[in-house]
C-alpha cells in the first residue's frame, strides 16, 4: 500500500470553448489537510467534482484511495464525504432531520460515529428542531460538515467551506478541520482566502485551470526569489503609486493598510527605498524587512504566469 | 430507503403551496364541476305569450313551469318585445302560443305553438327547445287516444345516465385530472427541485442508486394520489351519487397503474429538465392541456379534426377516461378494456425505461 490517497494525473477539462482544467497533477497523501488556493474561476470546483465522481474528466487519470474516478465511482461514493461550495442541505428540514437523512442514505449508524462529530454538532444541537435554512452561515457550514462526516469517509473533500462565513466561524471551522484530521481523514480543501493556505499541511496555487505551485506551504513562502519589504502607511494609495515609479522595484502590492513591495536587484535596500520615499515627503513611513505569505507568492506567480 | 421517504413526506407536509395543490384541489374541483360547472338546463327563465288563454293553453303553460326547468321571466305582452327582453337578458327562450290553441285541437286542425330561444349560447338554446318540445309532445300525446291518429313516436331511453346528469361525465374526468397534476407535475418538480437547489449533486456522491433515488421520490406520491383518487370517489359517490357499477377492487387496480403511469412520465419530465421552472412549464403544457382538450374529457373525440384524433392516441388520460368509464357507469369487467389496460401498461413501461436511461448518475 501507498501512502498516497487522491492522486490525479493530466487532469483536462472543458466546457464548451472553456478550459476549466488544463492538465493538473497532484497527489495528497493520506492523513494530510491538501489545500487547493485559487480565486473563483481557478478550476477548483470542477476538480472537486471530478474527483468526486460527479463529472468525467476529458483526458487524464485520477484516483481516491485507490479506486478510479470513473471505473470505480460506485465505490468511491460510499467512501466519499463531499461538501459542496453551496450550501447544500435541506432547507425544511430541521437540523436533527437533515443529520438523520443523511445517516440513512449512507446506512450509517449515527450513535457509533457520533464521535467523529461530536464537538461540531454539539454547537448546533441546541438548534436540533430548527429548520436548517433558518441557521446561520456559520452553523450552516457546521451541519453541512456534520452531515458529510456521519457515514466516517475515508476522504473528506470541501469545496470552499469557509466562503461567506464570518472570521470567528471560519477559526473554529478550522480547528475542526484539524481535529478530524487527527482522526486520519485525509481532507482536501479549497478556498480563495490564502491566509487559510498555512493552515494546511500542503497546498496547491491554482490559476486558470493550472497548478502553478505545489508544496508545504513553508516550501511554497521559502521560494519566494525576491527580497520583500513591508511599509505600514495610511496614505496607501498615493505610496502605492510613488513606488511603483522606483527603479529597482519589482512589484508593489497593497496588504489592507500594508503595502509589500519586493526588489528586483541586490542594490536596491531597506536604505534606498527609505530614502526615495523622505524625498518625496514621506518621512513617517519606514520601510521593514518582512517574510513573504502565501499571498505574495500567489502574485509573484501569477505574474510569472502572465508575462511568461 | 426509508429515510428518503420520510425525508420526502416532510418535504411535502411542511409546503403550503404543495399541501394545497394535494389536498385542497381534489375537493375543490369535485364540488366546482359537481355543483357550478354543469351543461344541465335548470331553473331558466321563459316567458310565455299565450294569444288563447284557454283550458288547453294554460295546461300547456303549466306543464312546462312544472317541469322544473323553467322559471317564469318577465312578462311579455307582444312578439315585437320579445328581442328587447333578449337583449336585456331577462329571458333565454319565449313560447309563444297561438290563437285559439283549445278550439283547434278540439277540431282535429293544428293548433300552433312557436319555441323562440336566445342562441347566442347555442349549447343551452339547444336543450331548452329539445326540453320544451320534448314537454309540449308527451302532452300531446296525451291527447292523441282521443283523436285516435297513428303516429310513429320513438322512445328514447338513456342508458347508463339516464337523467343525463353531468356528474357522471366530469368525476372520470376530474380523476384523471388531478391524478395526471399530483403525480406528474409534483414529482417532476420534487425531482427538478432537488437539481436546482444543489442537494442532488451530495445525493449523487452517496451510495444511493437512481432507482432508489427515484422510487424515494415516487412512494409517497403513489400514496397520496391514491388517497386523493379514493378522496374523489367517495365525494362523488356520496354527494352527487355517481354510481360504481363495476368493481371497486378493479377500478383502483386501475386507478393504481395509471398513477404508475403519471409518475413514469413525471419522472421523464424531471430528467430532461434541470430547474423548477422548466418542470412546471413542460408538465402544463405537455400534461394538463392535452388532458383537459384532447382526452374526450370535455370535447368528444369523434368531432375532432384528424390530425388530434391521431394525436389523442398517444394520450394516456384518453384511456384511462375510457376505462374508469365502463367500470363505473356501464359496470363492466376486464374483458371489455383489456386493450386499453394494455397500452397503458406499455407507456408506464416505455416511461420507465426512458427515465432510467436518461437518468444522469452524473452531473454532466
Amino acid at each position: 500500500m501507498t501512502d498516497i490517497s487522491v492522486y490525479g494525473e493530466g487532469l483536462v477539462k472543458n466546457y464548451g470553448k472553456t478550459e476549466a482544467l488544463r492538465g493538473i497533477s497532484f497527489s495528497v497523501n493520506k492523513g494530510e489537510i491538501f489545500g487547493f488556493i485559487g480565486p473563483d474561476g481557478a478550476g477548483k470546483t470542477t476538480l472537486f467534482r471530478i474527483l468526486t465522481t460527479l463529472l468525467l474528466p476529458d483526458a487524464g487519470d485520477a484516483s481516491v484511495e485507490g479506486f478510479h474516478v470513473v471505473k470505480d465511482f460506485r465505490h468511491l461514493r460510499t467512501i466519499l464525504g463531499y461538501m459542496p461550495g453551496r450550501f447544500s442541505l435541506y432547507q425544511d428540514l430541521t437540523v436533527e432531520e437533515n443529520l438523520k437523512f443523511f445517516a440513512g442514505i449512507f446506512k450509517a449508524d449515527i450513535s457509533k460515529n457520533y464521535h467523529l462529530i461530536k464537538e461540531i454538532y454539539d454547537q448546533i444541537a441546541p438548534f436540533a428542531k430548527r429548520r436548517a435554512g433558518k441557521l446561520s452561515g456559520g452553523m450552516k457550514q457546521k451541519l453541512a460538515l456534520s452531515c458529510a462526516l456521519i457515514h466516517k469517509p475515508e476522504v473528506l473533500i470541501l469545496d470552499e467551506p469557509t466562503t461567506g462565513v464570518d472570521a470567528v466561524s471560519r477559526r473554529e471551522f478550522w480547528e475542526m478541520l484539524i481535529r478530524l484530521k487527527s482522526q486520519g481523514i485525509t481532507i482536501l480543501v479549497s478556498t480563495p482566502y490564502m491566509d487559510e493556505a498555512i493552515l494546511c499541511d500542503r497546498v496547491a496555487l491554482m490559476q486558470h485551470g493550472s497548478i502553478m505551485a505545489s508544496g508545504t506551504p513553508d516550501e511554497i513562502m521559502s521560494s519566494y526569489p525576491h527580497r520583500l519589504f513591508k511599509i505600514s502607511t495610511d496614505r496607501t494609495l498615493e505610496l502605492l503609486s510613488l513606488i511603483r515609479k522606483m527603479n529597482g522595484i519589482h512589484s508593489a502590492e497593497m496588504f489592507g493598510s500594508d503595502i509589500h513591495l519586493s526588489v528586483a536587484d541586490a542594490e536596491t535596500g531597506i536604505e534606498e527605498v527609505g530614502e526615495y520615499l523622505r524625498n518625496y515627503g514621506f518621512t513617517a513611513e519606514k520601510p521593514e524587512e518582512a517574510k513573504p505569505g502565501i499571498e505574495d507568492c500567489f502574485i509573484d506567480f501569477m505574474k510569472l504566469n502572465q508575462t511568461g | 430507503m426509508k429515510q428518503f421517504v420520510i425525508k420526502e413526506f416532510l418535504h411535502i407536509f411542511r409546503d403550503v403551496r404543495s399541501m394545497v395543490i394535494l389536498f385542497g384541489m381534489p375537493l375543490v374541483q369535485v364540488l366546482l364541476f359537481g355543483y357550478a360547472i354543469t351543461n344541465e338546463v335548470k331553473d331558466v327563465k321563459v316567458s310565455v305569450i299565450d294569444q288563447s288563454y284557454d283550458y288547453a293553453s294554460q295546461a300547456v303553460v303549466n306543464k312546462l313551469f312544472a317541469s322544473g326547468y323553467f322559471l317564469k321571466g318577465e312578462h311579455i305582452s307582444s312578439t315585437s318585445e320579445i328581442e328587447e327582453s333578449f337583449r336585456k337578458g331577462e329571458n333565454k327562450m319565449v313560447v309563444v302560443i297561438g290563437p285559439d290553441f283549445a278550439g283547434k285541437l278540439e277540431t282535429g286542425q293544428q293548433p300552433s305553438i312557436q319555441l323562440i330561444a336566445d342562441a347566442s349560447d347555442p349549447n343551452t338554446a339547444n336543450l331548452l327547445v329539445s326540453y320544451a318540445s320534448g314537454i309540449i309532445n308527451a302532452y300531446s300525446r296525451e291527447l292523441i287516444p282521443a283523436a285516435n291518429i297513428p303516429v310513429i313516436v320513438p322512445e328514447s331511453r338513456m342508458l347508463y345516465n339516464p337523467s343525463l346528469r353531468s356528474v357522471y361525465m366530469f368525476v372520470p374526468g376530474i380523476i384523471t385530472i388531478l391524478l395526471m397534476l399530483v403525480s406528474a407535475m409534483m414529482t417532476s418538480i420534487s425531482i427538478a427541485r432537488e437539481k436546482e437547489l444543489g442537494t442532488m449533486e451530495v445525493l449523487l456522491v452517496s451510495p444511493l442508486k437512481p432507482f432508489q433515488i427515484v422510487a424515494g421520490k415516487v412512494m409517497p406520491y403513489v400514496l397520496l394520489s391514491f388517497i386523493n383518487a379514493g378522496s374523489i370517489l367517495i365525494l362523488s359517490y356520496y354527494i352527487f351519487n355517481v354510481p360504481i357499477n363495476g368493481s371497486l377492487l378493479l377500478l383502483l387496480g386501475e386507478t393504481i397503474l395509471f398513477i404508475l403511469l403519471a409518475l413514469s412520465l413525471g419522472i421523464f419530465i424531471s430528467t430532461i429538465s434541470n430547474n423548477q421552472q422548466t418542470a412546471m412549464m413542460l408538465s402544463m403544457f405537455a400534461l394538463m392541456l392535452p388532458t383537459i382538450l384532447l382526452s374526450g374529457f370535455i370535447f368528444p373525440i369523434e368531432n375532432m379534426p384528424a390530425v388530434l384524433q391521431w394525436f389523442s392516441l398517444i394520450m394516456p388520460p384518453r384511456w384511462f377516461i375510457t376505462i374508469i368509464k365502463s367500470i363505473m357507469l356501464k359496470g363492466s369487467g376486464i374483458e371489455y378494456f383489456w386493450k386499453e389496460t394494455l397500452i397503458l401498461a406499455g407507456m408506464t413501461l416505455v416511461f420507465i425505461l426512458a427515465s432510467i436511461k436518461k437518468f444522469k448518475i452524473r452531473l454532466a
